[in-house]
């Protein structure tokens, strides 16, 4: 299933891990331990220091859509202060 | 003296007789100093001792409380760390470079007077840009360069602040200061360089990176750590750190994500620990400031093990370029291995060390309800997946293969990574051996079912996103590029501004010379032609004229005399 759907991503880069081409056995698996640790969110009691805290799943949707927005905008950044190598040392 | 001797001038006076030893004990040597400083430090009393009489004022050279104390028990283990990672450099200047300011830098932990702190303050700066300029490049040595001016322009405000503040008190004693005169506010920006405090930063990832493979390990342990602690002894609980340490989680990020030289992402993640650590100061309770002190043990281990690794591929390869590396676990798996322990410690994963310190510090913040730092704060803990976990190990080690092969690391760098490593997970499993070492009691207990798992989620949904935007291709690709950073203002824009105005300033110069010299050559001419050959007045007169003129005089005379 997985290795099918490596061939059916050409536009994927290719990214190796331990040698062998696992991206999408490792995509899904984040997936799924994302899933879990979601699930697991709901088995216990929450102690919030603040109110917002308390929304559920709160640390993971915190984190993806930080994370999300962080690595847009630093793609946004790097046109403004992106120069050549060897800027200084001309 | 002996029985209350600083444990920094150990290492200080230590150091000045290496180049005496014979070369085969040479790093027995080397070791045995930062031990023996270790050894000291924990014979030494509690309390003030080493008081030294000096310029009329009373120095003293050791104060040990929970604060001092701490902060000496860490820069020592790093001092020891260093000295194994160094094993197989030949060159002495590095190891006595290194010993000295590790030996100042704990000097200016246990000092209680400021006269002291700015000696030891000052001999930081000039013993670690050797660390730099020993890369023997020709970036290092202007590297180096730019990284002393900052610091020793750091020490200068330093001074002149201490100056004004005995002047204004009459006191030189390095206790709580506060930001209440100018003299403090003085003493206060000189530590916020030292602290790489946003827009006063960038000295931080302009010079460590040049430095030595060795260089920079050293470097990561003790500069900003040691305004780390001149901070939370002078200016604890000053409202205005919350708010700079919270921006300097925050703003580094974007520079390290977009970054290629892979030191140069850790010195900017550095600065983003950094954060954390002077915003706790900032909150300045003393969960807060347990935080600050905890954090700042466990971040001089951890980065240093994270340079470390990548000194061991920078000695290996001759690089650390993102886009020359990748694939290297196969060439370098013990390093691999032991770089991930680093990263996980970073990224606070529950059972690694930055898991036990992080959480006191966004937990004292909580407790005193200041939402929007604790925010950002909790957003520089989830970007740490792109910016060093995605960065560092994965782009390094693993990635696209880059078909560089190499030996592993040699067996000094692996020991001194392995005991960091060891020492990283070993304050991750028992936080209770960490907790002894703080200024305060510790109440805290970080092990709770809700916080391991929502740290856990946090980390893994930040490495979802990164996935996604990895396989959607909109994550940076990695670039051989400059990123501009504050350091142009003094690299660029001031040069060519002064070059601008030397310009206004010559062409004027030219211009007053050039009508200067046209006046000169009319005044010349003018003269010429009166009393030139043909001048009017050099002509020569015939004598008879003379007689008529005379004959004239008299005759108008002679009228005058008679009317």
């Amino acid at each position: 299933m997985s290795t099918r759907q490596d061939d059916d991503t050409p536009r994927t880069e290719k990214l190796s891990w331990f040698g062998t081409d696992r991206t999408t056995v490792l995509y899904r698996g984040m997936w799924i331990a994302c899933a879990l640790l979601a699930i697991a969110d709901f088995a216990f009691a929450h102690h919030p220091a603040f109110r917002f805290e308390g929304f559920p799943v709160f640390y993971g949707l915190f984190g993806f859509i930080v994370c999300f927005l962080l690595v847009l905008a630093a793609r946004e950044f790097r046109r403004i202060v992106k120069r050549d190598e060897d800027y200084y040392d001309r | 003296m002996i029985a209350d001797l600083p444990p920094g001038l150990i290492l200080i006076l230590g150091a000045l007789g290496v180049p005496f030893v014979p070369r085969w004990v040479r790093r027995y040597y080397l070791l045995a100093l930062p031990a023996l400083g270790l050894l000291q430090l924990f014979m030494l009393p509690a309390g003030v001792s080493a008081q030294v009489e000096m310029f009329g004022h009373t120095l003293t050279f050791l104060r040990i409380d929970g604060l001092s104390f701490a902060f000496g028990v860490v820069f020592l283990i790093a001092a020891l760390l260093a000295v194994i990672y160094g094993w197989h450099e030949e060159e002495t200047l590095q190891h006595v470079a290194a010993l000295i300011y590790g030996g100042a830098a704990i000097g200016a932990v246990f000092v209680a007077d400021l006269i002291s702190l700015f000696i030891f303050w000052e001999l930081t700066a000039i013993a670690s840009v050797f660390l730099i300029w020993a890369r023997r490049t020709e970036r290092a040595y202007w590297a180096g360069l730019r990284y002393l001016v900052i610091q020793i322009g750091s020490g200068v405000i330093l001074l002149a602040g201490v100056v004004l503040h005995y002047r204004v008190t009459g006191s030189i004693a390095f206790e709580h200061l506060g930001v209440v005169s100018f003299a403090t506010a003085l003493i206060f920006l000189a530590f916020g360089i030292k602290c790489a405090f946003p827009l006063l930063h960038n000295w931080l990832q302009d010079s460590y990176p040049e430095a030595t493979v060795m260089g920079t390990v050293v470097l990561s342990a003790f500069t900003t750590k040691m305004a780390v602690y001149a901070l939370a002894r002078g200016f604890a609980g000053t409202d205005m750190l919350i708010w700079i340490g919270a921006a300097m989680t925050v703003f580094p990020i974007f520079y390290a994500i977009i970054e290629n030289d892979l030191r140069r992402v850790l010195a900017y993640s550095l600065n983003i620990q950094l954060g954390f650590m002077v915003t706790a100061i900032g909150i300045g309770t003393e969960l807060a400031i347990n935080g600050a002190v905890a954090h700042a043990f466990t971040h001089v281990l951890y980065k240093a093990l994270l340079f470390m690794s990548m000194g061991a591929v920078l000695h290996r390869l001759g690089t650390v370029k993102a886009t020359e590396l990748g694939g290297l676990f196969r060439s370098m798996p013990l390093t691999a291995g032991l770089c991930i322990v680093g990263t996980a410690s970073i990224a606070a994963v529950p059972l690694f060390s930055g898991f036990v310190s992080k959480s006191l510090i966004l937990a004292s913040i909580a407790a005193e309800g200041q939402w929007l730092p604790w925010l950002m704060l909790l957003v520089a803990s989830a970007g740490v997946v792109p910016y060093t976990a995605y960065k560092v190990p994965y782009t390094a080690f693993f990635a696209k293969d880059s078909g560089k092969r190499c030996k592993e690391a040699p067996t000094g760098m692996l020991l001194a990574m392995t005991v960091t490593a060891a020492l990283c997970i070993g304050i991750g499993l028992w936080p209770a051996g960490l907790y002894p070492l703080l200024p305060y009691p510790v109440d805290y207990q970080p092990y709770t079912v809700s916080h391991v798992v929502t740290q856990l989620q946090l980390l893994m949904f930040s490495a979802l996103a990164v996935a996604v935007l990895m396989r959607n291709r909109l994550f940076p690709q990695n670039a051989a590029a400059t990123n501009l950073d504050t350091d142009w203002l003094y690299r660029r824009m001031c040069p060519a501004l002064l070059k601008f105005l030397g310009n206004i300033v010559r062409q004027m110069h030219l211009r007053a010379l050039l009508r200067a010299q046209v006046r000169l050559v009319r005044f010349i001419e003018t003269i010429y032609r009166h009393h030139g050959p043909q001048g009017a007045l050099a002509r020569t007169w015939p004598a008879g004229s003379t007689v008529l003129w005379v004959a004239i005089l008299l005759c108008v005379t002679l009228i005058f005399y008679y009317v």
